[in-house]
């Protein structure tokens, strides 16, 4: 394992650094976090969401998630709502796409039936919480153009600090601005401003674990949104990998299975 | 006698130059408060921190979000919205207005989430999202679609879709206030002026919240800048006919000046800001100031023109007027002080700005005012000064006549007071601004045209956690809202159980008999669930479901109303709550219409407290000062009467009191007892030092300070209706109020009081009588 992060460094430091715009070198330490993480195969983990207002009231809501990854796409995921009672055993089904609007499917357990969510829009809030479905979904490299902007230390951690501009003129975002942790390749802090460029949500992820020996899943999310000061708590758990899922895991009859 | 008066006197001429220098280092260090002071620019600031109905509402956006905003209301010169070069207007302005500082939401018909039913698909999309391509076809139905959505109509689209708007939601992060609201405003300005000039055609009004606190900072700096100037003008031009000299006037004004940066700025160390009602500041502390520097100077003058030399004329000066000066600031101070009853923090900053001011002046007057003449060559004619005819002959009246006057003038009292419930609270805050303000402007044709401004927040809570998918619950919220929609007083209502509906519809293959609110719980949670997995960003529900999803907000607005018919809406929607509901635990309306509506009465209520205690303070003050317990209560007379018959002559012409009015009848007290002091206690100077009976008396205090008295509340009325131009109706009518009641007091003084006084002295001449001859 630590022979691989070095030889990861490495292959970023032996690029020389003087002769990459901050724009190439942004792309190039995406892409790097992004091949670190590839070849995880599938996985499943139970989420459970921790909302608060600004009044101090707070709300739960449990979900198990699983996802399938795809080369040269983005990925398929599966959420399964648990609560509230009311919701339970509505399963939401996601095709994340690089280039064009993602394909989603919900199935509703009271009306019997699979409807496909028509909609270009990932901006608006899931499940009523602080975070963007856009903010949930799998971040593919060619989701945004990229721009380093320095170096530095975060809480004793080396990190890059890059600028990511959203592709997706849907996005909610003019740009997010993320910390990313040198040693694991995951972001530790991610700033993401509003469509007038004021900042909007600040995004922590911690408890960073990892599973097979190299790929690392933070045990919390912490969204706080600063304009109307409302937060959001994801708190994950039970990560599992090689569960043997296939595409027909995440197809439109599997979401009636799903529960 | 008078032997302190006279000894402070001399010394302040004798240290005259270690009292001027004093005097300028106090005023210096008290005026460099001033950098700390700011403009206001929120409604907020009428509402103390521990209001009960600004708490409310706090809690409410703390829950779901804030709701200041910023409308842009579109009007066409053809009277047709759903026009191709209308949407695209709509359009752009829409895209720009996502770009105003703090804006976290834009509502417009173009965004507007319209749902359809495509097979098995659920389309949510905006309504407009090519406005080149707009077919004539496309833009009927869009009009069909528009004019049908209880969402939009009455709120972005008028029912004759001839006028639409554009709102934006603002969250100001509330650091810097006092920039924030302008920043946003000339954005605000700036798109709409781009607007208009690519699409010439169209007419763009802008109001809403942040309009509104951008007015207060308009108004408040038209106040200080055109209000201002002019009343200087006019008391330097009466200062003039007062003192007849040019070095006393300058002097006057200097110390006026003195008083009132002094006063300023000690607010600005405290923290005061400046709002519409402590912007009149400067100018109350001029017109009840100026009377302590006319006091010392005109006697100083009288007794020069009598022959003194100028030092013992201004120490003669002192000797006499030091008591009196210092005895009517300090209960005009008293009188504003206790504004700081007041439940509205800005009226609470006028009074202890005013407070302060007058106790600077009176300081001034005694200090630096005879410090600074004994510097300075003075000179003027000798001559004799031969009686007051008017005032002999007005002083002969009415002893002569008191017998009628007596009666005549109880009589007027108690007809005119008896008007006095004719008055009838109303607070319409919008109509604070005349019309000269573009807020109210634009407000007027929203009003008149699309939408009301007038809303009330209700935040409707079940009874347990998701209880807003509960069909139960969701029945109550539409009857509740389709209630209020029976109201005269309503305009529009915004209620979920709309939206739910409408998938309800659209869940059903867009089957108009599916448009009601769904059956069973479990399908409306799951539908909520998919409809928000589908809005963008800005556009949620967030705003009116709450994160547990246990309460829903419902805005309803309404016509412009009076804070009677708001107070008795908001009784009568409270028992349809009472008695139509089961599932819904709570829903209490709140909101700024709301806490204006409530506002009114809750100061009266303070100010009660705030005036009683001035008044037994004032009257110790007199009984003290006058030695003598009879006359110290009669005086209660005069200095009650002109505020009643004020408000009683209110009553007949106007019959509309507000927040303003409430803090008259204490701030006015503190005045015209100004005028009770200087009469009576030359009254009662004539009966014990020169041994007058009561009628030789009255004369004498006619002769004496009948002009004077006659002189200041010209100063005071004239001051005071400079006021009455303020676009601001908080400030105007407070000044046209103040002006007649100190009109009333003078009346009170020269009529009712010595016909009292003679009656009360009178009948206990006779008993002391009785008694010896028994």
């Amino acid at each position: 394992m630590k022979r691989i992060l070095l030889l990861l460094l490495l292959s970023v430091s032996v690029t020389p650094a003087w002769a990459l715009t901050p724009e190439e070198k942004g792309l190039e330490i995406a892409k790097n976090a992004d091949l670190r993480d590839s070849g995880w195969g599938d996985q499943k983990q139970t989420l459970e969401m921790v909302l608060r207002n600004k009044q101090g009231q707070e709300s739960r809501r449990q979900i198990r998630g699983r996802s399938l990854e795809v080369t040269g796409d983005g990925d398929k995921s599966m959420s399964i709502f648990d609560s509230p009672a009311d919701v339970k055993g509505t399963a939401f089904l996601s095709f994340t796409h690089v280039n064009k609007p993602d394909d989603q499917w919900l199935y509703l357990p009271a009306l019997k039936r699979v409807k496909r969510i028509a909609s270009k829009n990932k901006s608006g809030p899931f499940m009523g919480s602080e975070f963007a479905f856009e903010d949930m979904s799998s971040q593919e490299v060619d989701k945004y153009t990229y721009k380093w902007l320095r170096d530095e230390t975060l809480d004793g951690k080396e990190v890059y600090v890059i600028e990511r501009i959203p592709v997706d003129k849907n996005s909610g975002y003019t740009r997010q601005i993320v910390w990313l942790d040198k040693e694991i390749d995951q972001p530790l802090k991610v700033e993401f401003y509003d469509r007038k460029d004021s900042l909007l949500k600040t995004l922590v992820p911690s408890d960073y674990k990892e599973y097979l020996g190299k790929y690392w899943r933070p045990g919390q999310m912490m969204m706080n949104n600063h304009q109307n000061g409302k937060s959001t708590l994801l708190i994950f758990s039970e990560y599992s990998f090689n569960n043997g899922f296939t595409d027909r895991d995440f197809d439109q009859n599997s979401l009636k299975r799903a529960r | 006698m008078h032997e302190f008066e006279r000894r402070f006197g001399e010394l302040v001429i004798q240290y005259r130059w270690l009292v001027i220098i004093g005097c300028l280092l106090l005023v210096g260090l008290m005026a460099s408060g001033a950098k700390n002071l700011s403009m206001t620019t929120n409604y907020r600031v009428f509402f103390s921190e521990d209001n009960p109905q600004r708490m409310a509402f706090e809690a409410l956006e703390n829950t779901y979000a804030k709701n200041d905003n910023v409308m842009f209301v579109i009007a066409t010169e053809d009277g047709v919205v759903f026009t191709q070069k209308m949407m695209e207007a709509v359009y752009e302005l829409t895209e720009k207005a996502w770009q105003i500082p703090y804006s976290s939401r834009v509502d417009s018909l173009t965004n507007y989430q319209h749902t359809e039913a495509e097979a098995d698909d659920l389309v949510v999309e905006d309504l407009v999202e090519d406005p080149a391509a707009l077919t004539d076809e496309r833009l009927a139905k869009i009009k069909d679609i528009a004019v049908n959505e209880p969402l939009l109509l009455h709120r972005l689209i008028s029912e004759q879709a001839h006028v639409t708007a554009v709102n934006v939601t603002v969250q100001l992060p509330g650091i810097n206030e006092s920039k924030e609201t302008p920043e946003v405003v000339a954005y605000a300005r700036k798109i709409a002026a781009e607007i208009q000039e690519k699409y010439p055609s169209l007419k763009i009004y802008i109001t809403g919240m942040v309009m509104m606190n951008n007015g207060f900072s308009e108004a408040s700096i038209n106040d200080m800048t055109s209000l201002v100037p002019i009343s200087f003008m006019i008391m330097m031009i009466m200062l003039f006919l007062m003192i007849r000299g040019f070095a006393g006037t300058a002097l006057t004004m200097v110390v006026i000046i003195l008083s009132i940066i002094s006063a300023m700025g000690a607010g600005g160390y405290i923290g005061y800001p400046i709002t519409p009602p402590s912007s009149i500041a400067p100018t109350v502390i001029l017109t009840v100031a100026i009377a302590n520097s006319v006091h010392v100077l005109v006697t100083f003058y009288h007794n020069m023109r009598e022959g003194m030399e100028k030092v013992p004329a201004m120490v003669e000066s002192m000797r006499v007027n030091l008591q009196p000066v210092f005895l009517t600031s300090l209960t005009t101070s008293i009188g504003f002080l206790s504004m700081n009853f007041s439940d509205v923090p800005p009226f609470n900053h006028l009074g202890n700005f005013v407070a302060i001011g007058v106790m600077m002046s009176f300081l001034l007057a005694v200090t630096f005012l005879p410090a600074v003449i004994s510097l300075l060559p003075v000179k003027v004619r000798v001559h004799h000064e031969g009686g007051d005819r008017m005032m002999i002959w007005l002083g002969d009246f009415v002893v002569k006549n008191r017998r009628k006057i007596l009666p005549g003038m109880v009589i007027l009292v108690v007809f005119v007071v008896s008007f006095l419930p004719r008055n009838e609270l109303n607070d319409v805050f919008l109509e604070y601004f005349d019309e000269t303000i573009p807020f109210r402007q634009a407000t007027d044709f929203t009003v008149e045209n699309l939408t009301g401004m007038y809303l009330i927040d209700f935040s409707i809570e079940s009874t347990e956690t998701g209880g807003i998918s509960d069909p139960g619950f969701q029945q109550e919220v539409e009857n509740f809202a389709n209630w209020f929609r029976q109201q005269p007083e309503t305009i529009h209502v915004n209620v979920f159980t709309d939206i739910m509906k409408r998938l309800n519809r659209n869940m059903h293959g867009d089957d108009d008999e599916m448009y009601r609110l769904p059956d069973d719980r479990n399908l409306a949670a799951q539908y909520l669930l998919m409809y928000e997995m589908s809005l963008p960003y800005g556009l949620d529900l967030n705003n009116q479901i709450n994160v547990d999803k246990s309460a829903t907000r419902m805005v309803v607005t309404l016509k412009t109303i009076s804070t009677n018919n708001m107070l008795e809406l908001e009784k009568r929607s409270d028992q349809w709550i009472a008695e139509n509901t089961q599932h819904i635990k709570a829903a209490s309306a709140s909101g700024p219409t709301m806490m204006f509506a409530h506002i009114g009465k809750r100061n009266i209520i303070s100010m009660l407290g705030g005036t009683t205690i001035a008044l037994v303070l004032i009257s110790l003050i007199m009984i003290v000062a006058l030695r003598s317990f009879k006359l110290g209560l009669t005086s209660m007379v005069p200095n009650l009467v002109p505020a009643a018959m004020g408000f009683g002559i209110w009553g007949m012409l106007v019959g509309e009191v507000g927040l303003a009015l409430s803090v008259v009848t204490s701030m006015t007290l503190g005045i015209v007892v100004d005028d009770t002091v200087h009469y009576m206690s030359k009254y009662q100077r004539a009966r014990v030092e020169k041994g007058y009976d009561s009628e030789q008396a009255v004369r004498y205090a006619f002769t004496s300070v009948g002009r004077a008295l006659v002189v200041t509340s010209v100063v005071l009325i004239a001051g005071f209706l400079v006021l009455a131009f303020s676009a601001f109706k908080l400030n105007s009518g407070m000044g046209l109020l103040t002006a007649l009641v100190i009109a009333l007091a003078l009346l009170a003084d020269f009529l009712l009081l010595p016909t009292l006084l003679m009656k009360i002295e009178d009948k206990s001449n006779e008993k002391n009588s009785t008694v010896t001859t028994a």
